[in-house]
């Protein structure tokens, strides 16, 4: 076993890359749930921005375009989520199960004839000066803009959650849905809008995924993504920062156990390949849990 | 005469199979507090919500100053002058009170400077609130205080409150009083909903009575005695329970020692309760809500098992016992929430006779349930206490509020129980229904049964209970003779060792 092939300077930046699509399906379904609704299709969703992500990335051959369509990608199906339970008043909990299982059955229609195709490499951008900065400037400074879109967005959902108007409806719309309605919010009207926020998230961590991490089209390349990120909102007690936390820890585990193995480890691949599952889970119930907004998962009728 | 603040003409709003307001008239004067008065089912709260832009009316016109007044929603209303204090309050726990006044205003300023002017309100009107503290941690009187000061931040010309008293103390109703005049005094007008016809006669200017979403009748409360206008309510003489003596016999059930933790955050610790029952008797608890109630019916119900020794019953130790093991040594026990607690919403009436009625009514045989014999239980239970339903197999949910209480109280005390707790036996109910519940239970105390009733609602329990105690953050102060209680006394066992803050109002 060689320990020294571990570089940490190359671990550390690569946790930021690994850490990315989880934290960005997150961050979408924490302002979800803010909102008093619980989403389980994030699964579906992020699966269905990475196939958008990819295909409208190879036909016009701009990956930005790529990302803006996995997002609205992501934001479509979330709309049909949010119409069935907002409008519709289905339960919640069985139609995001639903979505998931119809946004992996969808994205392997689309994607059948881009099995193979290998998506164009996203150019990194080094932040200029910060990026010379010996240690911190190639952990921090050297990333596709992707990396730093993430970051910037759990700032903004802080920033929006914590200081702004429409942040605070939007806490009180998932804290007391009834209180917030007497006092003539549109609850559902937020509420739709979370939803779709959060599946413009999630499609973008999808097609991360598929156009930077693997980077091709495969069936079921998302791989669980979507119920870590589930997972992490809840441990993060329902807040930005944490959450980025969270994400890092399980992202950072995850390259050092891809790592461990590579260095030839003296424990089994199986125990090595838990440690991040594991990790993410010892650290964030240890931290001290946090209230779950009031009304989540309650369907909302004015006349109730 | 001058033109009044707002002029209601001819409202009429309907829901399927019930006609909610019918042909709704009436004026309020500018600087004046107009009583709206009327039992639980009259439409008063359809009406309010007419004037606050929740519910569209039918027909009918309002005119607010004048001009034609159709608010779309609340913002509208509240960008015209009105503004509303709800019954049940509609605030959000886990924010600060400066987040939830916020969320009651149009343009709201920054939280900085809401702050600023909480204290400034607070200060004019005597109502003390720390901007920055968790609602969810406030008393039910400090709670009210976030409402009123969140209209009264946007200058309402009309201030709507709905049962504004139902939930606190005597001071701080006191309070409560001297803010609302000073209001009138600068010129707000008020529409206060109640069904207390004592408050009303003290506080309000003029009444309009409402009966099955009909006026029924307008007077001036300070000069119509509290009975006449209980008649017009309810539209035929009132019964009012009679408290005969009553022999009281051994001591049945004794509590010593209690102490319990908080069951969840807003929760609170009981500390140290020591209680004793006779048979015979009504012990009456009273307190603002949130002072332990809950927490004390749950550990005498067996929801939270104590030490074996905590609690006796006849001579046995029954602290450790679960509910339906104290059910068939006859302890029952009626929770305060009707829904999800005392009832499950969506099973029938049968189902939810079953569940507590099980042990001593039989419904049982081998593991298998006697529906027969349930649905007869459940069905004389109707017909005992007189509940409005088609009939047993309609689920509890479908039964008005008032109703389902009665059902859920009847559902106790037809089981015979030798001891009986039961927490807000009326809360919510109309007058009528609520004299037959404390009829029932001045009734079964009569039978040689104890009765522990803890309330709010210090009338009540100064109608049926021959002592009283009252619970303060968690600790129940000792038993008094209920009889020539002044309302001080009781006002101030009721704030235990707690400031009550009444010196500000004069500051």
């Amino acid at each position: 076993m060689d320990m020294s092939a571990i570089n940490p300077v190359l671990l550390l930046a690569s946790l930021m890359v690994a850490a990315t699509p989880i934290l960005l399906a997150a961050i979408g379904e924490l302002v979800v749930e803010r909102a008093g609704v619980l989403n389980l299709g994030v699964e579906g969703m992020m699966i269905t921005g990475a196939v958008c992500g990819f295909i409208v990335t190879i036909n016009a051959g701009s990956p930005l375009l790529g990302f803006a369509g996995a997002a609205l990608g992501g934001a479509m199906v979330a709309l049909v989520f949010g119409i069935l339970t907002q409008v519709l008043l289905s339960n919640q909990v069985a139609t995001g199960l639903a979505l998931t299982l119809f946004g992996l059955g969808l994205a392997a229609l689309l994607g059948q004839s881009y099995i193979g195709i290998k998506a164009p490499v996203i150019a990194k951008w080094p932040v200029p000066l910060l990026s010379d900065l010996p240690l911190i400037g190639p952990i921090l400074f050297n990333h596709d803009p992707v990396v730093y879109l993430g970051i910037l967005i759990i700032a903004a959902v802080w920033y929006f959650l914590t200081y702004s108007r429409a942040g605070l409806v939007l806490r009180a719309v998932g804290e007391n849905h009834d209180a917030a309605h007497a006092l003539g919010y549109h609850v559902v009207r937020v509420r739709l809008l979370a939803i779709m926020f959060g599946g413009a998230c999630a499609g973008l961590g999808g097609a991360y995924l598929s156009l930077v991490r693997v980077p091709q089209w495969t069936e079921g390349l998302t791989a669980g993504a979507g119920w870590i990120a589930l997972a992490i909102v809840v441990f993060a007690s329902w807040r930005p920062w944490r959450l980025l936390l969270g994400a890092y820890l399980f992202g950072g585990v995850t390259v050092l156990q891809l790592n461990l193995q590579a260095a030839g480890f003296a424990l089994p691949v199986a125990y090595l390949s838990m440690a991040p599952y594991l990790a993410t889970i010892l650290v964030l119930v240890m931290m001290r849990s946090g209230r779950a907004p009031g009304s989540l998962a309650q369907s909302f009728h004015a006349s109730r | 005469m001058n033109t009044p603040l707002l002029r209601l003409e001819g409202l009429t709003k309907a829901y399927p199979g019930v006609v909610a307001n019918k042909d709704v008239s009436f004026d309020i004067q500018p600087g004046e507090i107009h009583a709206l008065l009327g039992e639980n089912g009259a439409g008063k709260s359809t009406l309010v919500k007419t004037i606050y832009g929740l519910v569209k009316p039918d027909a009918g016109q309002m005119y607010l100053q004048g001009a034609s007044f159709e608010p779309a929603e609340p913002r509208a209303a509240r960008a015209a002058g009105v503004a509303m204090v709800f019954q049940h309050f509609s605030l959000f726990d886990a924010m600060n009170v400066a987040e939830n006044i916020a969320l009651g205003m149009e343009n709201p300023p920054p939280q900085r400077e809401i702050a600023a002017r909480v204290r400034l309100v607070s200060d004019q009107y005597g109502l003390p609130l720390d901007p920055t503290r968790i609602v969810g941690e406030l008393s039910a009187g400090e709670r009210q205080r976030v409402e009123i000061i969140r209209c009264l931040l946007q200058d309402p010309k009309l201030l709507i409150m709905d049962e504004p008293t139902s939930v606190l103390t005597p001071q701080e109703v006191a309070i409560l009083f001297e803010t609302l005049r000073r209001l009138r005094d600068a010129g707000t007008a008020i529409l206060y909903i109640s069904h207390k016809l004592e408050e009303i006669r003290a506080l309000c200017d003029a009444a309009t009575v409402l009966r099955l979403g009909q006026v029924v009748g307008t007077c001036d409360p300070r000069a119509t005695s509290a009975r006449e206008m209980a008649e017009l309510m309810v539209g035929s003489s009132l019964h009012v329970p009679l408290k005969a003596a009553r022999a009281q016999g051994e001591v049945i059930m004794t509590l010593q020692g209690l102490s319990a933790k908080a069951p969840h955050r807003f929760g609170t610790a009981l500390r140290d309760i020591d209680l004793t029952v006779r048979r015979g008797e009504i012990l009456g608890i009273g307190g603002v809500a949130g002072n332990g109630q809950d927490e004390l019916v749950a550990a005498l119900s067996g929801e939270i098992r104590t030490r074996r020794n905590t609690l006796m019953m006849q001579g046995e130790s029954i602290g450790h016992l679960g509910p339906n093991a104290r059910r068939r040594m006859g302890l029952l026990a009626a929770p305060e929430e009707r829904m999800g607690h005392a009832a499950a919403p969506d099973m029938t009436l049968t189902e939810n006779a079953l569940l507590t009625a099980v042990a001593r009514q039989d419904l049982t045989r081998r593991g298998f349930v006697r529906w027969g014999k349930a649905r007869d239980y459940a069905s004389a239970v109707i017909k005992a206490f007189d509940v409005r339903t088609p009939g047993p197999a309609n689920t509890a949910r479908s039964l008005s509020g008032g109703n389902l209480q009665k059902f859920v109280i009847g559902r106790e005390i037809m089981q015979n129980p030798v001891v009986f707790v039961v927490n807000q036996p009326t809360w919510g109910v109309d007058a009528s229904a609520a004299a037959a519940i404390r009829q029932a239970l001045l009734d079964l105390a009569d039978k040689g049964a104890a009765v522990i009733c803890i309330s709010q609602d210090l009338d009540e329990l100064m109608e049926i209970s021959d002592r009283f105690a009252a619970l303060n953050g968690g600790r129940l102060s000792a038993p008094r003779p209920a009889q020539g209680l002044s309302v001080e006394q009781i006002g101030l066992m009721l704030g235990g060792a707690h400031d009550m803050e009444v010196a500000h109002v004069d500051a």
